[in-house]
């Protein structure tokens, strides 16, 4: 994530650069001048939004005066191998359009050294969930052309008995190679993990519950007093759920429903005090930890629908964004989240002003549907520019294609795993 | 939830227009007048007179009925305050037909698209919709009647026709089987806890405004000073007592026109079964879920779903599809799976705590599989739609496919949650329960972005891939359609009032 501040008066030119770069309204065009997403053959997703916080006066509702926060521009991109590693593609493949696009920010100009200043500007991430780690863009595409190759092949009749399963698996693995020394089909081998990536995984895996350990014994003496200011606080914070601008909504949802996948980007401040402002910093690390070592195949909690979510702070921790990409229409998006993780919505944002009531940090809050749906929409930004590598593919898709690849390549299968692996196509 | 004042009271069934109560099926002669109003003084004139029909039970089931409903724009007309009109739901304010991007979620793009309406657009949107309902023979007089008092304020936008087919849709099938079990006597609890059974009895609150719903929460609805309600006609709201409540005893009411393409349906039947009667009919069933007789292709195992009604329906409505995650006796893109999947809260698994936990965390991988979809009873309908046309007598004939279909009708307290929800991600949606089409009978067949095509129809077999129908071509097109406001019949003298 590139974060920057927009130059004062820059914003209205800013946005304009920003709409050339779609075809359609809601949809990048990938070949696009500016910044050609298609030419970054690792980029799975990537989104500019200017973000113009129109909830910025509802802080006063806690007795404190409106602040003046600056407008940003956030450029993010999911992109496979470390982060520094693609900003870098980026600045030297795409310089001309990103010095375009970032003239319009504070402290850029004509002599500013791109890739310098983008690593200056790489806006740390509070937490980050992908949906399955490791699965890059080229597995994707490759195996969604093996599944196109095999579905078209697969003969739709009924299978009498395993080892006919078998004799049919056979045949289509026979298919499969002479397509892939014909170039018709690619199944590249998957990189190796990186040691370093893997260093540094254990190492987090490890230090958080030790800072956990360490800090233990000061939760257990404080948490009365903990606990008492979190409840005084629940019952007291006041609720801003007003329902979204019309015209705002009309807005987002012009972007939304081009694709089997969609966009969010949202903002929002953070409840002013040293009490909420630590609250949610342990409980985005505690999401982030979560999402690095348990939430990495295919779910977050119920919800198997996203893509790419990422957390970040602005503005020294006075306010957040958020930002996914998810499967789906926004409003089966949102009663998902509802229905099934409501507390986690909870544990997320629950810090921010606003929000529902909550009880405990979990229960009530996200559940009060009505206003919920209220807060998310008004919180919510147009992403002026939004890329996908795969359009038309969704989460279950990829999961399927990486079933029928492993089922493919495994060397010697039961006969109820044939039918099993025949199903899948 | 602690007690509101005047919570659970008991419904005022006198002020609750009867048909979201009753289907009339015992007034099988129907038509609907899709009006505007021309002159709002003698509009207005009427509307504090219309002889609407109540939910209250009568000693003699009546020989006519009436129902009244508004769109937005209707709503305007009639003069109701900028500040009142605004408290609607944005879906209902903004139109069926209101912009590209709702076109889109219902899928009506395409042959569906509103500039291709016959009514429902641009000037063609109806102010007021009357619903008139009478016993054979009695509806030309009826209808006569009310034509003759409405001549004066009203104009006529569009006359929707209506035929008694005996519960038969004009694809053959028996339909409206399936319908929610409104909770009348409010036996739910005001609660918001888990359901973890897929219970067909449903709050009140999802169909009437006024009450509350399945979260335990009040839809939001236009709620009014009481110096705006001077003489107190309104009734005050449950969860804001100081309050007259505008929407209390009413609800949205959907209406689409949607026009069967029967001669092609079978066609495209016969040439999938390539001539095969027996073929044909099970394809035909494997589409609908049902057999034409209405006999579910899953049928309740023996636990009967509680809250099913008790009288002839039961059997064939009594089923949920827990025992068939697979669709292997129904497909999951069933159109009677696809639009009330009958599923709970959380998907099912071994009882316990721990069980529990790991469902709710995602640690079960059977369960996730299943829980693609889930919660059904956030997103329930009250179906009160009609056939028009021959119906499924045009089936055999000539080459020529008569007009005929129906004129869907679906009442609801959140267009957005319930319609919206159901006609988006489970009936267009092409990616329904992981699968790469849309609905067998609904689907409008345009490819996806990325040019995956929509138009297949897939049965999963016990052994082997999935049987597979595709190339299918759009066999129901949209003709018209409109968010009404059907008001309670007190708040609809209110509104008749309104300067």
């Amino acid at each position: 994530m590139v974060l920057a501040r927009v130059k004062p008066g820059r914003e209205r030119s800013l946005r304009e650069l920003l709409d050339t770069m779609n075809s359609a309204p809601g949809a990048a065009d990938p070949t696009n001048v500016v910044l050609p997403f298609a030419r970054f053959e690792r980029l799975h997703f990537a989104r500019l939004a200017v973000l113009d916080d129109p909830t910025l006066g509802d802080i006063a509702v806690h007795a404190v005066p409106r602040r003046n926060l600056p407008v940003h521009l956030a450029l993010i991109a999911s992109c496979d191998g470390p982060a520094r590693e693609c900003i870098a593609e980026l600045a030297v493949r795409a310089e001309a359009g990103l010095r375009q696009i970032f003239r319009h920010c504070d402290d850029f100009d004509a002599q500013s050294d791109l890739l310098a200043w983008m690593h200056a500007h790489q806006g740390a991430l509070a937490a980050s969930y992908i949906n399955w780690v490791g699965r890059t863009v080229r597995q994707i595409r490759e195996e969604s052309a093996l599944r196109r190759a095999l579905a078209a092949r697969v003969p739709r009749v009924p299978v009498a008995s395993g080892a006919q399963a078998q004799q049919i698996r056979r045949e289509l693995i026979d298919f499969v190679d002479a397509e892939v020394s014909a170039g018709r089909l690619g199944l590249t081998p998957p990189d190796p993990t990186p040691l370093r990536w893997q260093i540094a995984k254990l190492a987090h895996l490890v230090a958080i519950p030790l800072a956990g350990l360490v800090l233990l014994p000061l939760l257990v003496v404080l948490s009365p007093l903990l606990v008492f200011t979190l409840r005084t606080k629940e019952d007291s914070d006041a609720e801003v759920c007003l329902p979204p601008d019309r015209a705002a909504l009309l807005e987002m949802q012009h972007l939304e429903d081009h694709d089997v996948s969609n966009q969010y980007t949202a903002i929002g401040s953070v409840k002013p005090g040293l009490f909420r402002r630590g609250l949610v910093t342990v409980l985005l690390i505690l999401i982030d930890y979560a999402c690095r070592h348990v939430f990495t195949r295919g779910f977050l909690a119920r919800v198997q629908t996203i893509h790419f979510a990422f957390w970040a702070f602005l503005d020294d921790k006075r306010r957040l964004v958020f930002t996914s990409n998810y499967d789906g229409g926004h409003e089966a998006y949102m009663d998902d989240f509802i229905n099934k993780v409501a507390w986690g919505l909870n544990l997320a944002f629950s810090n921010g002003v606003g929000w529902p009531r909550t009880r405990w940090l979990v229960a009530r809050g996200a559940r009060i549907e009505d206003k919920f749906k209220h807060f998310q929409r008004r919180h919510q930004l147009p992403t002026e520019v939004w890329y996908k590598a795969y359009p038309g593919l969704t989460l279950v898709d990829l999961k399927r294609n990486q079933r029928i690849r492993e089922g493919l390549e495994r060397k010697s299968v039961t006969d109820a795993q044939a039918q099993a692996w025949l199903r899948l196509l | 939830m602690s007690a509101i004042p005047g919570e659970g009271r008991p419904v005022e069934l006198d002020d609750v227009q009867g048909l979201v109560r009753f289907g009339y099926r015992h007034l099988p002669e129907a038509c609907f007048l899709l009006l505007r109003i021309k002159d709002a003084v003698a509009a207005r004139d009427w509307l504090t007179r219309a002889p609407v029909t109540s939910a209250a039970k009568t000693d003699r089931l009546p020989d006519t009925a009436l129902q009244v409903a508004f769109t937005s724009e209707g709503l305007r007309a009639l003069g109701l305050a900028p500040d009142v009109y605004a408290e609607f739901s944005v879906e209902f304010l903004a139109g069926m037909a209101s912009d590209a991007a709702r076109a889109r979620r219902l899928g009506d793009v395409g042959a569906n698209d509103p500039g291709h309406w016959q009514w429902g657009a641009g000037e063609r949107v109806p102010h007021v919709a009357v619903l008139l309902y009478a016993r054979p023979g009695a509806l030309a007089a009826w209808e006569r009647e009310i034509e003759t008092q409405c001549a004066v304020g009203f104009a006529l936008v569009e006359r929707l026709s209506t035929s008694d087919t005996q519960g038969v849709e004009p694809f053959g099938f028996t339909d409206g089987i399936s319908q929610p079990e409104v909770d009348w006597e409010r036996r739910r609890p005001v609660r918001d806890e888990d359901q973890l059974e897929y219970l067909n009895l449903s709050c009140l609150g999802e169909y009437l405004l006024g009450y509350p719903n399945e979260y335990g929460r009040y839809t939001p609805r236009p709620l009014l000073a009481p110096r705006r309600d001077p003489v107190g006609l309104l009734p005050r709201a449950e969860d804001a007592p100081e309050q007259a409540d505008l929407g209390r005893n009413g609800c949205y009411l959907v209406m689409r026109q949607l026009r069967q393409d029967v001669h092609g349906f079978w066609r495209e039947l016969d040439r999938q079964a390539q001539g095969d009667p027996d073929l044909r009919e099970r394809l035909g069933a494997a589409m609908v879920g049902r057999r034409r007789t209405g006999e579910p292709l899953v049928t309740s195992g023996g636990d009967a779903v509680a809250g099913g009604e008790p009288e002839q329906h039961a059997r064939l409505n009594a089923f949920t599809y827990q025992d068939d995650p697979r669709g292997l006796r129904c497909p999951l893109g069933a159109h009677i799976r696809r639009a009330n999947p009958r599923n709970a809260d959380l998907p099912p698994g071994a009882p316990g705590i721990l069980s529990r936990l790991s469902r709710m965390l995602g640690f079960d991988a059977a369960a996730l599989e299943q829980d693609l979809v889930a919660s059904t009873r956030f997103h329930r309908l009250l179906r009160r739609g009609r056939v028009y046309g021959a119906g499924a007598r045009s089936a055999g004939g000539t080459s020529h496919s008569p007009d005929t279909g129906i004129h869907f009708i679906c009442l609801a307290a959140n267009i957005k949650r319930q319609f919206e929800f159901v006609q988006n991600a489970w009936l267009m949606g092409s990616r329904f329960a992981g699968l790469n089409e849309s609905d067998p009978l609904l689907g409008h067949r345009l490819p996806d972005p990325g040019n995956t095509p929509t138009d297949g129809f897939s049965m999963p077999q016990a052994d082997g891939p999935d049987r597979r129908l595709s190339g299918l071509p759009q066999f129901v097109t949209v003709r018209g359609g409109a968010y009404f406001f059907l008001p309670g019949i007190r708040a609809l003298r209110y509104l008749a009032m309104t300067r």
